[in-house]
């Protein structure tokens, strides 16, 4: 089972009594300005949850997985995702808890 | 950007909502995430992408102050990764970025 968009909407609705369509939008909108972000190349900054960056990767040589054939993957941007500290101690702790469980 | 600029850019066009609404509204799906990630759950999100969990196996460590060596245990860290509107339209930008400032320099 995962997290869905939809999951959170019903979680506004419920929490904080957004209708179901201001719910459905606020999600939307919520990743689409950190999209609009990261492709304007301004990384994304969430507090208490972590940090989306931006690397530049250069060209590099590869291969055609079927065919064997050299083909060069060009030079990109790419997005990363490092997670802030509250984030990775909750994280943590629920390791630790499936451990005593054990 | 921050997370209060987010807030502010949602508010603007949701003018209809209060900025206070925007305000918990956001910080409500942060937390929700990041409780899903707590106990252990995915997040998949169609067209940004998917968080899970990685398990990063125990290992030795050492004390940097004495140089003892510590046994670290295994842990649990979290891993983000791009879902594929995100990754082209990223690179999307970027490629026109860069032949942009090939024109300029030929």
């Amino acid at each position: 089972m995962a997290l869905t968009k939809a999951e959170i909407a019903e979680h506004l609705f419920e929490e904080l009594g957004l209708n179901k369509r201001e719910a459905k939008d606020m999600v939307e909108m919520f990743f689409e300005e950190v999209r609009m972000s990261l492709e304007n190349g301004r990384q994304v900054k969430l507090s208490g949850f972590g940090n989306f960056d931006l690397r530049e990767k250069k060209q590099r040589p590869g291969r055609n997985p079927k065919t064997g054939e050299e083909i060069p993957i060009s030079a990109r941007r790419v997005v990363t995702f490092r997670p802030g500290q509250k984030l990775k101690a909750r994280v943590e702790a629920y390791a630790g808890s499936q451990q005593q469980q054990r | 950007m921050t997370k209060s600029e987010l807030i502010e850019v949602i508010a603007r066009e949701q003018s209809h909502l209060a900025y206070r609404d925007v305000e918990l509204a956001v910080k409500c799906m942060i937390e929700q995430m990041s409780q899903a990630l707590a106990s252990g759950e995915r997040i998949e999100i169609r067209g940004f992408g998917s968080f899970s969990l990685h398990f990063r196996p125990p290992r030795m460590g050492r004390n940097p102050k004495t140089g003892d060596s510590v046994e670290l245990s295994g842990k649990y860290v979290p891993h983000f990764k791009p879902g594929k509107e995100l990754r082209e339209r990223v690179n999307e930008k970027f490629e026109i970025e860069l032949a942009t400032q090939r024109e300029g320099h030929g």
